[in-house]
């Protein structure tokens, strides 16, 4: 069986270590996209896309993502979760392509928690 | 799910819910037989025989969230529609291997989708400390992948680096264009 076509990585490599610091440099915050049954269904690869994609194009360095199981609030999906350094975890509901960037910007890059977007506190029932 | 790759992303999440470590992924389109087979394996800790036994019942989860899981019964229902089957083989502490087979050409066979994001996806955000293996076949023909030899050629450079995975969502791109483009027959 053939292989994918690997033959230019170790250009890329080479290319990665030149352009970027691969000191473990220290994370501004981490974004956590729900990736159980009921936020596949209901787009959360899309909002992982499109997240993935603006921070490639804004080349952002200091940004986590990730991804976790079922959150159990699955009428309230495609969900993530902002946790900047040493701040509380704030859970976004509902999620499009252009919230998550707003969210992006303005909470993980800015510190300023979306909270039109937010899940309010207290609400956190799973069933 | 409306297509394979969804069902995928879904399936390999409850393999990163038991510690997978390996995960094995194969797509084997047959027209000659009309079958598509999906075959996910990992070694994760595996399911009990009263787990396995209740696996596909939507009624049952041993998530602690919520009280109903979806993911396996929506996948073998998916079979169904096409007159296909779905088979789980696991063991307490050996892992789980699930086979979903569908009729290739069946009107409500749902299509691959977007495999490339979804092995992205994967990539990008488990990369780190999960190996992925992705097989495809279509008539013989295919490609194999293995994160495990991308890595050992990155050495120091992280697999999750934006310019590693845009080399390889474009190469995995031109993969599937190339077999898409290869006949049925
Ligand atoms: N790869 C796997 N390894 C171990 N256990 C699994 C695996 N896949 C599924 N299971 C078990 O089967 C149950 C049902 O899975 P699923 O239908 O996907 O629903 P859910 O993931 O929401 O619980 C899971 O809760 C888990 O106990
Ligand atoms: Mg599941």
């Amino acid at each position: 069986m053939k292989k994918l076509k690997i033959g230019d990585l170790e250009k890329i490599r080479d290319k990665v270590r030149r352009t970027a610091n691969l000191r473990q440099g220290k994370a501004k915050a981490r974004i956590t996209i729900h990736m159980g049954t009921c936020g596949i269904a209901a787009g959360a690869r899309t909002i992982l896309t499109a997240l993935m994609q603006e921070i490639d194009k804004k080349n952002i360095k200091d940004i986590i993502i990730t991804t976790s199981g079922c959150a159990g609030l699955c009428s309230r999906e495609p969900m993530a979760t902002v946790e900047v350094t040493g701040k509380p975890p704030v859970k976004y509901v509902d999620l499009t392509k252009e919230k998550i960037i707003k969210i992006l910007n303005n909470h993980a890059l800015k510190g300023n928690i979306v909270s039109e977007y937010a899940l309010a506190i207290g609400s956190e029932r799973t069933h | 799910m409306k297509d394979l790759s969804l069902h995928i992303l879904d399936i390999v999440e409850n393999s990163i819910a038991a510690g997978a470590k390996n995960i094995k992924i194969t797509i084997d389109e047959d027209t000659k037989k009309d079958l598509l087979i999906l075959k996910i394996q990992d070694d994760g800790k595996g399911m009990n025989k009263k787990t396995l036994s209740k696996a596909l019942d939507p009624f049952f989860t041993t998530k602690k969230v919520r009280r109903i899981g979806l993911g396996l019964s929506m996948l073998a229902q998916a079979t169904r529609e096409t007159g296909g089957s779905i088979d789980i083989k696991s063991k307490k502490g050996e892992g789980a291997c699930i086979t979903a087979i569908f009729v290739y050409s069946h009107i409500d066979r749902k299509p691959l989708g977007d495999i490339t994001e979804t092995l992205i996806s994967l990539i990008a955000t488990r990369g780190f400390d999960i190996d992925f293996i992705y097989k495809h076949y279509k008539n013989k023909h295919g490609f194999i992948f293995d994160t495990k030899v991308i890595k050992k050629k990155l050495k120091d450079v992280p697999v999750y680096n934006t310019l590693v995975i845009n080399y390889l969502k474009n190469n995995l791109t031109k993969e599937f264009e190339k077999l898409k483009k290869r006949s049925n027959a």
